[in-house]
């Protein structure tokens, strides 16, 4: 292979990272957007009167990584509570008539 | 066709009637709300799952499941740890409010020997009325501030009204009136509809698994369960009231507790005391 071909090659390497790193990058208003599902979300398991612990710990630590700029983690919390308020609902829901399966009769 | 075939063609008939109707009439007994058969198959449930438990030995929670742990409790009740939230309650019930008025004027036979009547359906209000509540309301009704629902001091003045029932049986009513069944219904699936991260309902550790460990700690029956409060618990190095029960439990399963005295709470507290209609109260306990 050339030294030609071989700094082309590396220079598209470069910029392949480099563009798959931005992407990764979050935002303030991926953080916004993420953290707006996740309350939205579990705003719903509050109506369902089944809010879990574990989603008002991460949206807290989504806050808190927002506050410090780090909009990944801040993204990536959100995420995680928008799937533990997700999974509420579920149980939520299916619980109501699943509840009979354990009574005692 | 000869008499034969008819007898056979009319069985058939008669046994695919009886398939079908079969399933409806399961769906219409599952949905129907008895809470004498309740309380009946859940003494039943409890007592084949223990037979060498007596039936009002239930009310003392995990002593119950193993002797070395009631020869434990035995000593313990020699100077019971729940002494002083008793003295503290007798002394904030009989003192008069800035009114003059005490919490003798609020309840029935001044507040004495009555606990085992608590929770009730209240008709005016169309809702269940527990102890706690009421006690609450007594001081609201007086011009005093209501206590927190899961501090010392409610669980001092429930101690004390607890202890001048002690051995009087729980004699829970089911007003014929459609919605204190329904505060009952919903009491019964608040007790068995799982919650939390851990997925766990009220049923799971206190119907599946009671006697059993979960850490250190041995699982009371649900049976009897409410006879004891409120309770004196070495976890919390302090008293606990029913509601300090309630909303521990839901977090400790990773559920947001809702507030002390919301209708699903007050609605399980009739449900579980019903169910143990006839077991002595044995309030103020003390737990591991």
């Amino acid at each position: 292979m050339s030294i030609f071909k071989t700094s082309l090659l590396s220079l598209a390497s470069v910029l392949l990272i480099a563009d798959a790193t931005s992407a990764l990058a979050a935002t303030e208003a991926d953080y916004k957007t993420a953290l707006s599902a996740a309350e939205a979300a579990n705003k719903e398991a509050a109506g369902l009167r089944n809010q879990w612990t574990v989603t008002a710990a991460a949206i807290a630590a989504a806050k808190k990584a927002a506050e410090a700029g780090d909009f990944d983690k801040a993204v990536a919390s959100s995420n995680e509570a928008e799937a533990l308020a997700k999974a509420s609902i579920f149980q939520a829901t299916n619980e109501k008539t699943l509840w009979k399966d354990m009574e005692i009769r | 066709m000869n008499l034969r075939s008819e007898i056979r063609l009319a069985l058939a008939a008669l046994a695919l009637a009886a398939l079908a109707f079969a399933p409806m009439q399961t769906a219409v007994a599952a949905d129907t709300v008895d809470p004498v058969a309740d309380a009946k198959a859940f003494k039943k449930f409890f007592t084949d799952k223990f037979p060498k438990v007596k039936l009002e030995d239930f009310v003392n929670g995990p002593y119950s499941m193993n002797e070395d742990m009631h020869r434990q409790w035995e000593e313990k009740e020699q100077f019971p740890p729940y002494e002083f939230s008793l003295d503290m309650g007798k002394e904030m019930f009989s003192k008069p409010f800035k009114n003059g008025k005490s919490y003798e004027d609020c309840f029935p036979n001044k507040g004495i020997g009555i606990r085992q009547n608590y929770p009730y359906f209240e008709e005016k209000e169309g809702k269940v009325v527990t102890l706690e509540l009421a006690l609450n309301r007594c001081r609201e009704a007086n011009g005093e501030p209501p206590f927190s629902y899961v501090r010392d001091e409610m669980a001092a003045l429930t101690a004390y009204m607890a202890f001048t029932s002690r051995g009087k049986p729980f004699d829970i009513k089911i007003p014929n009136d459609p919605r204190a069944l329904e505060a009952y219904q919903k009491g019964k699936e608040y007790f068995y509809t799982r919650r939390g991260q851990l997925n766990f309902s009220c049923a799971t550790c206190h119907v599946q698994s009671p006697g059993e460990r979960i850490r250190a700690e041995v699982l009371a029956p649900a049976l009897g369960i409410l006879n004891a409060m409120p309770i004196y618990r070495s976890e919390w190095n302090g008293m606990g009231t029913t509601s300090r029960r309630f909303t521990t439990c839901n977090s400790q399963i990773r559920g947001v507790p809702l507030a002390p005295q919301d209708d699903e709470y007050r609605d399980l507290e009739y449900y579980l005391s019903y169910v143990s209609n006839g077991l002595p109260i044995s309030g103020p306990g003390a737990r591991p």
